[in-house]
């Protein structure tokens, strides 16, 4: 048996480069540091088409990233999607009047929100709504929409 | 022909109750193998840290080969960004845990097997039994603990090894962006639902590896055959234990 003293401070090593793992893991890979969804205050957006957003999708003003969609429901009466977005507690200025448009990140990339300032006196607080929305771009429509100018166009002629 | 089937059916189930029964008795004895912390550690540095050199080198290049793979399929989309993305979730989600298992199971289970099986047929257990000292709760709870506590840090280690792998190949050799490689693959890994079901994962693997490998040797034919069977049986059960549980456990989490 090797000696008790050596043994100890080899298993302490080891248990010490584990620990050191899990905590790269945490931090460095994913990023633990970043707020808590439980902590911010909520707002809501209607949408007439959420595309392809998803719950834990990114918020961002100016591209900065300030919140995430944290749920996603379907409201009957208007017909429209409901997100449900939470703001970084941080980023308590968010004028009442600003507008939220939905966006894609890259050609391929996932969508986003993005909330554009307005210029109004007042901020949204806990539970305020963004009453100006717009939605996903659906590529199946704006292929859509440049055929159907082009028929119509030829037409002309 | 009957017979036989007969006597494969009673001898499977009679090695599933002995291999449960083995098992209750080892947990009843885990308290007092925290107690005696010296044989835990020694234990640790068996399972552990002898461990550590295949599981660090072999993160590294799994680490390397997903980042030279990623890179080829990737950029074939214009998206070797998301190499970091790709790498991370693979090693925390998937290779991590059953790699570092595989790599377990091979290193410390068969070692563990043979070190019971030799103790059992030189007679050492049965001497232990004779000065009323229960070799389940002496010799076989600390080893046990000791691998079910070594096995999610073997896990973590090989994952983030594995990152740096990937890291080294992409960003150093290929030229990805730095930037992007760390900034995507954090906005992408959630520690909750990827990191953590990774390090449930490799405790549910150290658990069962460990089981069988000290089972077997406990249940081994005690000659020199009868030990190079259990071995045997430990790397193949555990192998296929690991695989298996893996799809059941990504089933449940993901």
């Amino acid at each position: 048996m090797i000696h008790s003293k050596a043994v100890e401070t080899t298993v302490g090593v080891f248990i010490a480069l584990g620990l050191a793992a899990i905590l790269v893991l945490a931090l460095k890979v994913s990023n633990m540091n970043m707020f808590d969804a439980d902590d911010g205050y909520t707002i809501i957006a209607n949408f007439d088409n959420i595309g392809g957003l998803k719950v834990r999708s990114p918020v961002k003003m100016s591209g900065v990233l300030v919140g995430r969609v944290s749920d996603i429901s379907y409201d009957d009466e208007t017909y429209e999607a409901v997100a449900e977005i939470t703001i970084d507690p941080k980023y308590a200025k968010i004028p009442e009047d600003s507008t939220a448009n939905i966006y894609t990140a890259g050609l391929l990339g996932e969508q986003y929100i993005s909330l554009d300032a307005g210029g109004a006196e007042d901020y949204l607080a806990d539970g305020g709504q963004i009453e100006i929305t717009q939605s996903a771009v659906v590529l199946e429509q704006v292929i859509g929409q440049v055929m159907f100018d082009k028929a119509s166009g030829d037409d002309e002629e | 022909m009957i017979r036989s089937l007969g006597r494969m059916g009673i001898n499977a189930f009679g090695w599933l109750g002995r291999s449960w029964i083995f098992l209750f008795y080892v947990i009843s004895g885990i308290f007092g193998a925290l107690k005696r912390w010296r044989d835990l550690f020694a234990q640790l540095y068996s399972v552990g840290v002898l461990s550590l050199v295949i599981i660090i080198v072999s993160g590294f290049f799994v680490g390397m080969v997903l980042g030279l793979q990623g890179y080829n399929t990737l950029s074939d989309f214009g998206a070797d960004e998301s190499l970091g993305v790709f790498v991370s979730l693979t090693l925390v989600r998937e290779l991590g845990p059953v790699v570092a298992a595989l790599l377990f199971a091979g290193r410390a289970g068969s070692a563990l097997t043979a070190e019971i099986g030799l103790m059992k047929s030189t007679e050492q257990l049965a001497a232990m039994e004779m000065m009323a000292v229960d070799p389940l709760h002496r010799v076989v709870a600390p080893r046990l603990l000791a691998g079910i506590l070594a096995m999610p840090l073997l896990a973590a280690i090989f994952s983030a090894v594995g990152v740096y792998g990937g890291y080294f190949v992409g960003v150093g050799l290929l030229g990805v962006d730095d930037g992007a490689f760390w900034s995507q693959m954090q906005s992408a890994v959630d520690f909750n639902g990827d990191v953590m079901n990774g390090i449930i994962k490799s405790l549910v693997f150290g658990f069962v590896v460990t089981w069988i490998a000290v089972f077997e040797g406990y249940d081994a034919v005690p000659t020199s055959e009868g030990i190079g069977r259990a071995t045997t049986r430990t790397v193949v059960n555990s192998s296929l234990a690991i695989l298996g549980l893996d799809f059941i456990l990504t089933a449940i989490m993901f």
